[in-house]
């Protein structure tokens, strides 16, 4: 059979059923947003990313091009809310989990497992389609142990996007935006400033401005993927993986040095702040405390770690 | 002036730092860096569509939610909190390292056992400290949050350190699409995910050293130099 027609196709018709959710996640938002402006926006939120998951590959580029700035606009002026969705009852799950007991767990270690399979197996099929295929081997497994309809997973699929909501897109619009930089040059020019402090084909100082870069890239703006995006077309590409390293290992590497600067900066509140006053503290920077040394140790760990196992 | 072309990151950090609008943020910095490189904004638009579409596996993840969603739903919470709850461990350090571990494990096979309003606040914290009290009497507050920092931050560092072996992660993928965007296709996010293990695997070890030296001190600060019962 041909791969790429395989994957092509297989492929859309995942994007469609993407989209499929984002249409309910949108639908569901403009039943249950009470504000009489938001609940407009949110759907048309929603709606407009449907469409670019859906139909965006078979118009000119520049459709999705602005369906994207319209996103961020409804997303600029707060015009996205999150729905009301049906949450699980403790006592409901409680009594699923006495029956059910720890093979509930099955389900997701299936998608793992098999997205593991058949990346390994079938290296020809395409990533999308891999995570399609494991979401839907998974989702088997889990309607027949759980005995629940396809309608009851679809409310589920909607409830968790709509608990993810607006920044489910960053990762995506970060690539994009990467991607940007570098038809406009702005990795050049950041190699330049940097190549002032590195010296040329010198392996080991390269690992250390790519793993504190992104660790204090991510500490100033309290995101990992963020810094990942700009760190790694200005350093990372040019300073390593140009010199030889291995892609992977330079970006698995990276985004986890990055996650050091998250251990270490109250930017990153969800993680350090909140959960202190969730935890009542008395100091707001107890958790940062505690993860300080462990930060500064993992971050000398990834240093060391890329310079042995990326060349 | 080719400086001038950062202007986009500056946009990225500055927006990120005060905390407006992510998506908002990420779109202005791409247009206004196309802009300063000339480039006219028909083709600038062009392009962000062009490779929002192929960086679309990014948002794969979307696909493995109606799964986590259901066992959720059908008590995966409940049994996470029988499984923890079952620990016997005797002290602050091998309660955190327990539970950093199993985190660690089931943000690699996209379990979402965690959290701290989930399991840290309600389960984690409170082991911790009957464990503490259980050795070394009531403990002012000072200690107290030593042993809330501690825990807490297994949480993070099990959450964030584990979650790139999953396949499906959205880390894993914006690596992967990120690299394959700038014409590196060996970086799979299978790849990424495998040498995500690594840093996972150490990560658990660097808990078991600093925790052990948590409880070393805790230890000589609380019973000045006596020999635990």
């Amino acid at each position: 059979m041909d791969w790429k027609l395989f994957n092509t196709i297989s492929g859309e018709f995942f994007y469609i059923l993407i989209a499929l959710i984002f249409v309910l996640v949108g639908l569901n938002a403009f039943r249950t947003v009470k504000h009489p402006s938001k609940k407009y926006t949110t759907l048309a939120f929603w709606l407009i990313l449907a469409f670019t998951f859906a139909i965006g590959p078979h118009l000119p580029g520049i459709v999705t091009g602005i369906c994207v700035v319209i996103v961020a606009l409804l997303t600029g002026i707060k015009g996205v809310d999150h729905g009301e969705c049906h949450d699980p009852e403790p006592a409901e799950s409680r009594k699923h989990a006495d029956h059910i007991g720890y093979k509930v767990f099955l389900p997701p270690l299936t998608l793992a497992v098999s997205a593991v399979l058949l990346a390994s197996f079938l290296p020809k099929m395409s990533g999308a389609v891999v995570l399609g295929f494991s979401g839907i081997i998974g989702l088997i497994a889990a309607l027949l142990l759980t005995k629940a309809g396809l309608r009851m997973s679809a409310q589920e699929g909607v409830r968790l996007m709509d608990n993810v909501g607006t920044t489910g897109f960053l990762p995506q619009l970060l690539s994009a935006l990467g991607a940007v930089f570098t038809v406009a040059g702005v990795g050049e020019v950041i190699s330049q400033g940097v190549s002032s402090v590195v010296p040329e084909g010198n392996k080991f100082i390269a690992c250390v401005v790519y793993c504190l870069g992104m660790a204090l890239f991510t500490i100033i703006m309290g995101n990992g993927f963020a810094a990942f995006s700009v760190i790694t077309v200005g350093i990372g590409i040019p300073f390593l993986i140009m010199q030889g390293a291995n892609p992977a290992v330079v970006g698995a590497l990276g985004l986890t040095a990055g996650y050091c600067g998250t251990l270490l900066t109250p930017m990153a509140a969800n993680f350090n702040i909140m959960p202190a006053a969730l935890l009542e503290t008395k100091s707001q920077y107890a958790i940062i405390k505690a993860q300080v040394p462990f930060a500064l140790i993992m971050l000398l760990i990834h240093i060391g770690l890329l310079y042995f196992l990326a060349f | 002036m080719e400086i001038l072309k950062l202007i986009g990151v500056l946009i990225v950090v500055i927006g990120f730092a005060v905390k407006l609008d992510t998506i908002a943020t990420v779109v202005i910095a791409g247009i206004v860096t196309g802009l300063v490189a000339g480039m006219p904004l028909d083709q600038i638009l062009t392009i962000l569509g062009e490779k929002f579409l192929s960086n679309r596996l990014a948002t794969m993840f979307v696909l493995t939610l109606p799964v986590i969603g259901l066992c959720e739903r059908y008590g995966l919470k409940e049994k996470a909190i029988d499984l923890i709850s079952r620990i016997k461990a005797a002290t602050v350090g091998r309660i955190a390292l327990l539970y950093q571990a199993i985190r660690i494990l089931s943000s690699a096979l996209s379990l979402r056992i965690g959290g701290h309003p989930q399991f840290v606040r309600p389960l984690i914290n409170p082991m911790a400290q009957a464990a503490a009290e259980s050795r070394y009497g009531k403990l002012d507050e000072k200690h107290q949050d030593a042993i809330k920092g501690l825990v807490a931050s297994a949480e993070n560092t099990g959450n964030f350190f584990g979650q790139n072996v999953f396949m499906a992660s959205s880390g894993t993928l914006l690596i992967s699409t990120t690299l394959i965007e700038q014409g590196y296709p060996d970086a799979t996010n299978l790849a990424v995910a495998k040498w995500s293990i690594p840093v996972a695997v150490i990560s658990v070890v660097v808990a078991a050293l600093y925790y052990s030296y948590f409880d070393k001190s805790l230890q000589s600060k609380l019973l000045n130099g006596q020999k635990v019962k």
